[in-house]
């Protein structure tokens, strides 16, 4: 079957794509499989200076997912650039950049950074990382703030597409997708972490240091469909489903309510080959279910009437 | 590397160690060899059984015991949900494994070298006392909170030198502690070297004492991890000049002076 797609400028050889921040900067997992075989990259989320991030702890265990609080902990881009970049095989599989900022003017900078390099093959813009005490949690809540960084970015990006990835954490996403959108982005990821928070009764303290933190894995891939959902019914841009796919079912739901490709993230904690397996497992399921091609199954959900 | 060196391996087999106290906390769980080309004592696996499907989603990070060629040795203490149902498991059932991970113990063969294990922390030195060439050269110490036939310590004291020292009354910890820094003392004098493998408090004393005597010591983190590749930076520790690292890739093993505990 023809697993290729083309969405909002992106042209993968198949749906399956990493989820940022879950893959480093793709050369961890090379032992692991063969990365010209995913349908993207989305390497970790970058700022223009290096970040240590948060303190220790930054992750629990939570009943099928996890809490993480890593902040942005990155070597910057200009590092990126010169070490990560020039490693990956970009030229047979789409690399995207994963950007995150503090304002506006930041994620234009980034962007300018960014749109000058070969390698690169999108952009995907973090509005929506609750992790990070300064800023995300703003973007991601504001349509308002969402279109102005958006159009930021577009302004700078140059010939490459700009990818949203929407928070989950607001009361209705489809305004902040529409206001994604407006601010001229190309397509939308969606969902980020669910913000969450554990605690130990023994030692009466908060399991991760940043107290707050964000919920990933199947947990959240109800939730995460939902919003797919909606927000497919509201734009018309593309939109790349991201949230506890743990499974090619898994993989194809999201592509049944509308969406373009999927990204995994937690589930390459599973085991380090799981995106790999994950494309041909899906090119089988495909087959299996007696769907025509990727095209025609894509949003074909019955809804009632 | 080579590729796809993930793999699903049967468990061989599951048995409790040391039967006087606590029948129930520690273990040994052989496995099929997972047909790597080597491993080196101080490097870790990541094992994560089939059956537990979506929960836990995480591997579990076990230090590599053994390795002969067909079965591949762990020690795991039983100390919370995802341990208990590891030593749960069963011959013939399936876990996924990846490794060998990590960086190593330094191994240098003619110089007269300290093993410090607190507890669990033994594990690694049964590779690193199978492995090394001149075994006269190692001394083992052992500081244990449970009956010593909980640990796998009388089999490697017939390689090596060993000394053990049990943490039970209240009192016992100071004693432990001014022992461990009388044996410090001794290596530096020899111009020797110290590793380490314990909780951290433990390590934390051999950090110190080696930096007063000015004798070279490594110390083996085990934070939590999700990935064990490098990717998701939930293990990271502080080096020597305060950046994060990650403890799966650029340790487990650390220079005492170049890492925070």
């Amino acid at each position: 079957m023809n697993m290729n797609v083309s969405f909002g400028g992106l042209s993968l050889k198949n749906p399956v794509m990493t989820a940022s921040g879950t893959f480093g900067f793709g050369l961890e997992f090379a032992p692991y499989g063969d990365l010209t075989k995913l349908g993207g990259i989305v390497v970790k989320g970058m700022s223009l200076k290096p970040r240590e991030g948060n303190p220790m702890p930054r992750i629990a265990e939570t009943p099928c997912g996890m809490l993480n609080a890593i902040g942005i902990q990155n070597p910057g881009v200009e590092n990126f650039i010169r070490q990560a970049l020039p490693v990956l095989p970009w030229k047979e599989v789409a690399v995207v950049a994963n950007l995150y900022a503090c304002d506006a003017e930041e994620f234009g900078e980034l962007a300018d950074i960014l749109a000058g390099e070969e390698g690169i093959a999108a952009l995907e813009v973090n509005v929506s990382c609750p992790n990070v005490k300064e800023g995300g949690i703003a973007f991601g809540q504001d349509p308002k703030q969402i279109c102005k960084v958006t159009e930021a970015v577009k302004k700078k990006a140059g010939n490459k597409p700009v990818m949203v990835k929407l928070s989950p954490n607001v009361t209705d996403i489809t305004i902040c997708a529409r206001a994604a959108a407006e601010g001229g982005a190309d397509s939308l990821s969606l969902i980020n972490t669910l913000s969450g928070m554990a605690v130990d009764i023994h030692n009466r303290k908060p399991r991760i240091a940043n107290v707050i933190a964000g919920l990933s894995g199947p947990a959240i891939k109800p939730v995460a469909l939902r919003c797919v959902h909606q927000v497919v019914q509201a734009v018309d841009i593309p939109v790349v489903g991201i949230g506890g796919i743990a499974s090619a079912e898994d993989a194809l739901e999201f592509i049944l309510v509308g969406a373009h490709a999927v990204q995994v993230g937690t589930a390459n904690f599973l085991r380090p080959d799981f995106s790999f397996d994950l494309v041909d497992e899906l090119e089988k399921l495909l087959e299996e279910i007696g769907a025509g091609s990727l095209e025609e199954f894509r949003g074909s959900l019955e809804l009632p009437l | 590397m080579s590729l796809r060196n993930c793999r699903n391996v049967k468990v061989l087999e599951v048995s409790p160690v040391g039967q006087l106290k606590r029948p129930d906390e520690f273990f040994e769980i052989k496995l099929e060899y997972p047909d790597w080309d080597g491993w080196k004592p101080g490097q870790f696996v990541m094992i994560r059984p089939a059956g537990w499907e979506l929960d836990l989603l995480w591997a579990r990070p076990f230090s590599i015991c053994s390795a002969d060629g067909d079965t591949l040795t762990l020690f795991v203490q039983k100390v919370g949900r995802g341990t208990g149902r590891i030593v749960a498991l069963k011959p013939g059932d399936t876990v996924s494994i990846w490794g060998p991970l990590g960086n190593s113990f330094a191994m240098e063969p003619e110089i007269p070298t300290l093993l410090l294990a607190g507890g669990i922390g033994i594990a690694p030195f049964c590779g690193y006392v199978e492995q090394h060439p001149h075994p006269e050269n190692l001394r083992l110490f052992l500081a244990h909170r449970l009956s010593l036939d909980c640990y796998p310590f009388a089999a490697l004291s017939e390689r090596v030198e060993g000394v053990c020292m049990r943490d039970d009354q209240p009192e016992d910890l100071q004693k432990i502690i001014a022992v461990m820094k009388e044996q410090i003392v001794e290596y530096a004098a020899k111009d020797g070297l110290i590793l380490s493998c314990g909780p951290t408090p433990f390590m934390k004393t051999v950090q110190r004492f080696a930096a007063e005597c000015g004798v070279r010591a490594q110390v083996s983190l085990e934070n939590r991890m999700a990935c064990g590749v490098g990717a998701c930076l939930g293990c990271v520790t502080k080096d020597g000049s305060g950046h994060h690292v990650q403890v799966c890739t650029r340790g487990p093993v650390f220079w005492a002076d170049k890492v925070e505990l």
